[in-house]
């Protein structure tokens, strides 16, 4: 251990926070470059979520529900309460709902991935990246989907196509142009132009803080579990600081409580957002 | 913070999902819940007709007592009225008997008596007249006569 070189703790930190990609990005957007970790995590729990749902769904009975039934009944009525709530459209809500409670379950999934060791992924797959006779400085892990902007923007991309679908799905192409032009500033041929570039802008803000909103707080959690993670590497390496250690302690208990809380209420605001917009585009304005 | 195609990716496996929760997820689910639902429902309403069905029972079981114990109360009386008709009725009887029982001694004794007077007069004739016969034969002795006048005396 001592004969290898420790990486600094910025080479730590930037090693953790490098993808695992196909090809390396160089230019801010590239469209030829994936994430694998990433894409790996997001349909691996993606199909978790569902086939643990469905799996519910096939045993529940109109009967007294076990535990597990229960929990997922309760789940799916919270979800179905909301959607009833903010979508009034009960054609809609057949695919909204459904489509609501995947985004519950898959986010909080991809969100809980925060609370497994920071390290204890990426190590394994660096352990396997060296049995395979690579180089395991190489070995690129991010095991928490949501903290790829690529993804939260993915899904609230989705939402917006959604959003677009049903506005001209309610009130067709014309009717949805004329809401363009002539809302929220009202209905003359000055004010058009102000009208349909305030109503570009709503939508590209929505979008925008729709996903950038869940990527910061997972990145951001990410991070602190990263740095409370350095904290305690700081006292092996130095041998000095053995407080850093319980500090270590101390603050990974309390930030991994405190996220447990974080990953919910972002999994639900996702959710609950997406419903909102979809619910938008079913109302005139 | 690179932007690159995991974002399209993402949008495809975010439709793939969403359609597959639609499809094996949520109508199980929901058909699931409504059934419970209708089935609490039912329990509830026939819980509510059996309640009511209870009281009505009770109701007519309570009347019925009640039918019953009066019937019986007439049975007892019409019972008692009867047993009091039945005894008047054998008292008059017996008060009937013992009169005419009585009548048909008083008569007999009375006959009896008569008989026993009428013998004692022929009796009393007889003797009349065998002392008549005894003081005619004694006319003679005067002494005689006194004697068996005397005795006729002492026989009466």
């Amino acid at each position: 251990m001592a004969a290898e070189q420790a990486p600094t703790a910025s080479e730590y930190v930037v090693h953790h926070l490098t993808h695992l990609t196909n090809t390396k990005q160089t230019a801010l957007v590239d469209w030829t470059v994936f994430h694998l970790d990433s894409l790996f995590y997001s349909i691996a729990l993606g199909l978790l979520a569902v086939f643990v749902l469905a799996w519910a769904a096939r045993r529940a009975t109109a009967g007294v529900p076990g535990r597990f039934q229960a929990a997922v009944e309760l789940l799916v009525e919270m979800v179905a309460d909301q959607a009833k709530g903010i979508v009034h459209s009960a054609h809609s809500r057949k695919f909204v709902a459904p489509l609501a409670l995947t985004v519950f379950v898959w986010i909080f999934l991809m969100n809980f991935m925060d609370l497994i060791p920071v390290d204890l992924l990426p190590r394994l797959w660096a352990g396997a990246y060296a049995v395979a006779g690579h180089d395991p400085h190489d070995a690129y892990m991010r095991v928490v989907a949501t903290a790829d902007i690529n993804i939260t923007i993915g899904m609230s991309l989705s939402v917006l196509l959604m959003c677009l679908y049903y506005n001209v799905k309610i009130k067709g192409f014309g009717g949805w142009m004329h809401e363009m032009f002539t809302a929220p500033f009202g209905n003359h041929f000055l004010l058009w132009p102000i009208n349909f570039a305030m109503q570009i802008i709503e939508f590209i803000a929505k979008t925008v803080s729709h996903g950038m909103r869940l990527f910061g707080n997972m990145y951001a959690g990410e991070l602190i579990f990263i740095l409370i993670a350095l904290m305690g590497a700081a006292w092996s390496w130095s041998l000095g600081g053995a407080m850093l250690w319980v500090g270590h302690v101390i603050a990974g208990t309390l930030w991994a409580i405190f996220h447990i809380l974080i990953i919910t209420l972002q999994a639900f605001i996702f959710m609950m957002l997406t419903l909102v917009y979809v619910g938008q585009a079913h109302e005139s304005h | 913070m690179n932007l690159n195609a995991t974002l399209f990716a993402q949008v495809v496996v975010f439709f793939i999902l969403a359609w597959f929760t639609m499809r094996f997820v949520w109508p199980p689910i929901m058909k699931a819940l409504d059934e419970r639902a209708a089935k609490i429902a039912d329990g509830l309403a026939a819980a509510d007709k059996a309640k009511t069905d209870l009281a009505l029972a009770e109701r007519r079981a309570i009347d019925e007592l009640r039918k019953a114990r009066e019937t019986a109360n007439e049975f007892k009386a019409g019972a008692e009225q009867q047993s009091a008709q039945i005894l008047d009725a054998a008292r008059a009887e017996a008060a009937r008997i013992v009169a005419a029982a009585r009548v048909a001694a008083e008569g007999e004794a009375a006959v009896a008596a008569q008989r026993a007077k009428e013998t004692l007069r022929d009796q009393v004739a007889l003797l009349a007249v065998a002392g008549a016969e005894k003081i005619l034969r004694r006319e003679i002795d005067a002494r005689a006569h006194a004697d068996l006048l005397d005795r006729l005396k002492a026989e009466l």
